[in-house]
């Protein structure tokens, strides 16, 4: 379902985290050039029109870099932290879970979870079908 | 035809303070001793200051407080703060300022007390709403995201990372005033504790006490000062995003504009540069920076610092304080390449001084790869 925006009420930010909490991943999109971007904003990075909608995310991406966060067990142990390269063209911070933190290596293709963390929902990656 | 600013400004006093620990010394106090020393060494007064330029980590309004501390009345105040960058950000607005007759002396200081203050290196506290989520550790996540990425595109390699390191060891050991001194092999960077993968921390900047300041004039006066005055030929800056999930591109920064923009206005090449000072935050930084100023073409970071020519003696001068990695990092860095360059320019540098450098470059990189600016520094013959 593409939301539409609009230049009066809840802005870009507040209508994606609420379709997120609705179980729904979205992504912004800009009529005037055609393209995706992330994170959602009112005006288009590419070429500063009005962001016309937050259009389904079809989740599938490919992990563009990776790192592996060391920390102490009492600390929540090793966290990984990857770029993902999202299909529609955008590229996000997440993690790839389901598998050990190092494993995870650039070119990897993976597909979207939405998990919830400290009671909110957060986009992750596992392995999967890719970009 | 030469651009208005070049050669319009010079600094004709620089000072250091409480360079690696100061136990009990806040950061105003550190950024007074250093600025005394500065205005001392140009035979100048506090009051003489009418322009004051400075960013903080800790202060909101940090030219006003800075301001306060010092009992000035500056008619410019200018406290962008661009992150590591902002020091060579404000020579570029002191020299407008000077050049338009805002003001006469333009101040440049920078202080932090973290070390012995807060005990840990201190970064923004502002939650980035799309990162934050993935708890990213700043700004070390940040660099070794595009450690890795570099790695993965150019073959670089972790030796080829840990080379940075152990070049900066052989400066600081020259280097009284540096920080972390002694032995330091590739090996020992290899098996130091890893941070964020692909970077442990040797692979990063020391987390250090320490002030800068320097003052600048107008050049038509700039002789009637004690030392020899450097002037500022070129200055550019660049911002292409703020986070690293926003770089365009993770292996080119924007230090591939500013470098290009800055060494056209200083109408200078590669060949004729004596000394290179490259914001050192992580190993990876002076290769990426290196690539994108033009030094190496882009990939070739890691081979060009792999055969050991950053050394002393290699026949590559570069950050030759020891840099942040093992001179001094007090939080934001960028001020002391400047004073370093200042000090090799004027001869002044010991068992670490080059012969006779004229021309010195001068690169500052702000928050996560995000803000870049570069100034060429040059004695009176180069003008």
């Amino acid at each position: 379902m593409t939301i539409e925006l609009t230049a009066e009420g809840p802005g870009p930010e507040r209508l994606w985290r609420d379709a997120l909490a609705a179980g729904r991943f979205t992504l912004p999109h800009c009529a005037a050039c055609g393209r995706h971007h992330f994170f959602p904003r009112v005006l288009c990075p590419h070429c500063g029109a009005r962001t016309t909608s937050l259009r389904p995310a079809s989740g599938r991406g490919t992990v563009h870099s990776t790192t592996v966060l060391r920390r102490r067990p009492e600390e929540g142990g090793d966290l990984n932290i990857a770029l993902i390269d999202l299909a529609e063209g955008a590229r996000m911070m997440s993690r790839v879970d389901g598998m050990a933190p190092t494993a995870v290596t650039i070119g990897l293709a993976v597909e979207a979870r939405i998990v919830t963390e400290d009671g909110a929902p957060v986009v992750v990656f596992v392995a999967g079908e890719g970009a | 035809m030469a651009h208005t600013l070049r050669g319009s400004a010079a600094i004709v006093g620089a000072g250091q303070a409480g360079i690696g620990e100061a136990p009990g010394r806040s950061h105003f106090d550190l950024i007074a001793d250093a600025t005394h020393a500065a205005l001392a060494e140009a035979g100048l007064k506090l009051s003489d200051v009418d322009g004051v330029f400075s960013a903080t980590m800790v202060n909101s309004m940090p030219a006003v407080s800075v301001a306060e501390y010092l009992g000035l009345r500056p008619k410019v105040t200018e406290g962008t703060n661009t992150g590591g960058s902002s020091f060579l950000a404000h020579m570029q607005w002191a020299a407008l300022a000077l050049q338009a007759g805002l003001c006469e002396v333009a101040l440049i200081t920078y202080g932090s007390n973290q070390k012995t203050g807060a005990g840990k290196f201190v970064t923004t506290s502002e939650v980035v709403p799309f990162e934050a989520p993935y708890k990213p550790r700043y700004p070390v996540s940040a660099y070794a995201l595009a450690a890795a990425r570099h790695m993965h595109e150019f073959g670089t390699t972790r030796e080829q990372l840990a080379e940075v390191a152990v070049a900066a060891r052989t400066w600081a050991n020259l280097n009284p005033e540096a920080y972390a001194r002694g032995p330091l092999t590739i090996e020992d960077v290899l098996k130091s504790r890893m941070l964020s993968d692909p970077l442990t921390v040797r692979d990063c900047c020391l987390v250090t006490d320490g002030a800068g300041a320097i003052v600048m004039v107008r050049a038509e006066r700039a002789k009637d000062f004690p030392k020899a005055p450097v002037y500022l030929l070129g200055v550019a800056a660049e911002n292409w995003h703020r986070w690293v999930s926003s770089m365009p591109d993770l292996t080119t920064s924007s230090a591939s504009r500013s470098g290009p923009r800055a060494m056209e206005m200083a109408g200078v090449g590669h060949a004729d540069l004596d000394l290179v000072m490259l914001y050192d935050a992580f190993t990876i930084t002076p290769i990426m920076f290196l690539e994108d100023l033009g030094f190496c073409p882009k990939g070739e970071g890691g081979r060009f610092v792999g055969d050991g020519k950053l050394r002393h003696g290699g026949g590559f001068p570069l950050n030759t304080n020891g840099g942040g990695l093992s001179c001094v990092h007090p939080g934001m860095y960028g001020l002391f390449l400047l004073i370093e360059a200042v000090r090799q320019l004027r001869g002044e540098c010991g068992a670490r001084q080059l012969d006779a450098p004229k021309l010195a470059l001068c690169h500052g990189n702000g928050g996560h790869w995000s803000s870049q600016v570069t100034a060429v520094l040059g004695l009176e013959e180069t003008l």
